[in-house]
């Protein structure tokens, strides 16, 4: 069985559509509840039945719940890895879930719901991971969205909750709202400007912390930062959610200002620079999925800084999905070596850039 | 490549100034690219975890001589104390009733806190469960009724329990 992304409502990237705030600087809002089913030991400690049931008392309840009364079901435990790769590379479910994290093999029951901008997905490191994905910079949208999705699951399933500490993970550091809201977001001014060193520690001066493309545990490429709150106990969610979007609202200031830093002091250069990334993706014949990164994120700076006029953010955000190994060898229908992969990403990525050419420069 | 400062160290830093339109590159090592103002390296997000299984390690060394609680198991799921240390990770929800001392303190030191101050929940009243009680003890009368000859009685529960089923 190989999984029909087409059964989703805009192949789960609706997110990538640019349509939020900022699109240009912020690339979209996650939000996640981290909750568990009362009864039950915790994912890694349950059984393969203990899971099975877990999954199949969620069923029950998403099938009662008018926001994912459409919602597709995958089982991960039924999928290939190469599905399973796919469904990671766009966000959709965690690392852990999809079983390609070495320390976390593929578990039985792990499965995900998805919905137009939700997900939950089950036997994640806890019961259940509920999410919700925005584009832009919309963090009071995101959250409007899953907290209904919460309180109507919550209504048809008894949740984990304790009197004093709030709602009960298996990580401590979950633990209480089980909340953690991020945003995706390109800083290559602050990066360029070698400012963001500066950011970064004052970000976790203020109880919020940072990590990769592709949460915790993965690398800054790119420019992309993920930034999240830090803790989730002891503040409610409305205070947590103020934190991040005062901070945040402060970096895209910051971010700008660099921008405009730059333009200014060393207009030509950074011009030069911009079109030689753009050059580059759009004739090379290979590329590493690091290279693709780096000069994507110089093209979506000369995009912001309206050097490049006639690419869409739209366009540049389905590069980042879509220019990755599983995707390529999805869309060549096959598996692919290393370096396959490198000229299939060539290829997509010069495809991509020459429908849009037209009046570019 | 030696630093074109100190001419000491190596160099590991490629420093590119701006000045008026012209780029400058200097080749630095850390040190006197610091003395420049220059970040060398990311400041790293702190991990808690980290320092909180650390600090259960230390907790557990302590408190355990006195209380025995490296012994202590979790009622529901058996996880232990050294489980947790091994995994960071908790079994269930019980483990928060039955390691409560210790977690109160260590998401004091995680989160700054120990009191949850965000939404309250009420979990839903299972229906199952209760139809189950209830025809559970509807039962019970029953084989006391069947017992005590109490025929009349008997009928009525068996019917009520014929409707619930």
């Amino acid at each position: 069985m190989t999984v029909d992304l087409s059964l989703l409502p805009d192949g789960g990237v609706g997110w990538l559509d640019a349509s939020g705030a900022h699109s240009d600087i912020v690339l979209s809002t996650r939000i996640r509840f981290a909750r568990n089913v009362d009864g039950y030991a915790f994912t890694g400690r349950a059984r393969d039945g203990e899971r099975l049931r877990v999954l199949a008392q969620v069923r029950e309840a998403v099938a009662g719940i008018s926001s994912l009364r459409e919602a597709v079901m995958y089982r991960l435990d039924e999928l290939p890895p190469t599905s399973r790769a796919l469904l990671h590379e766009r966000h959709l479910v965690s690392k852990e879930l999809a079983g390609l994290d070495v320390q976390h093999p593929l578990r039985s029951g792990a499965a995900v719901f998805l919905a137009d901008g939700l997900g939950v997905m089950v036997n994640e490191e806890d019961h259940l991971r509920l999410q919700a994905l925005r584009s832009g910079f919309a963090l009071h949208e995101a959250f409007a969205a899953i907290d209904k999705l919460d309180r109507d699951l919550g209504a048809r399933l008894p949740y984990s909750f304790h009197g004093e500490f709030g709602f009960l993970t298996a990580c401590p550091t979950n633990v209480g709202t089980g909340m953690r809201a991020s945003v995706l977001i390109h800083l290559p001014g602050l990066v360029l400007t070698k400012e963001i060193g500066k950011v970064l520690t004052s970000l976790q001066q203020m109880g919020l912390t940072y990590r990769g493309l592709y949460g915790e545990g993965s690398e800054v490429v790119g420019n992309f930062f993920q930034i999240s709150n830090q803790t989730t106990l002891g503040r409610s969610e409305e205070e947590l959610l103020d934190q991040l979007l005062r901070v945040v609202g402060h970096v895209v200031e910051r971010e700008a200002e660099a921008r405009r830093v730059l333009l200014r002091d060393a207009g030509y250069i950074i011009e030069d620079k911009l079109w030689r990334a753009y050059g580059t993706l759009r004739y090379a014949r290979s590329l590493s999925f690091e290279e693709a990164m780096n000069y994507l994120s110089g093209v979506r700076l000369a995009v912001g800084l309206k050097l490049i006029s006639s690419l869409s953010v739209y366009t540049l955000n389905k590069l980042l999905i879509f220019s990755q190994a599983a995707h390529l060898a999805f869309a060549e229908g096959r598996a692919l070596t290393e370096s396959e992969t490198n000229l299939a990403r060539a290829r997509y990525v010069r495809k991509a850039l020459e429908q849009e050419a037209g009046s570019v420069g | 490549m030696l630093c074109e400062t100190c001419r000491e160290r190596d160099a590991v830093v490629q420093l590119t100034t701006i000045e008026n339109n012209g780029v400058h590159q200097l080749n630095l090592c850390e040190q006197c690219a610091a003395e420049r103002g220059v970040e060398t390296t990311l400041a790293k997000p702190k991990h808690p975890l980290g320092e909180f299984l650390q600090e259960v390690h230390q907790q557990v060394a302590t408190a355990g001589a006195a209380k025995g609680a490296e012994g202590l198991r979790c009622s529901f799921c058996n996880t232990t104390m050294a489980d947790f240390r091994a995994t960071g990770r908790w079994g269930c929800a019980r483990c928060y009733t039955n390691f409560e001392v210790g977690i109160r303190e260590l998401l004091r030191r995680v989160h700054g806190n120990h009191r949850h101050v965000g939404r309250a929940y009420r979990a839903p009243v299972s229906e199952t469960l209760e139809r189950q009680a209830v025809l559970g003890e509807l039962r019970d009368r029953l084989r006391r009724a069947i017992e005590s000859e109490q025929f009349e009685l008997a009928a009525d529960l068996r019917d009520r329990i014929r409707v619930m089923e």
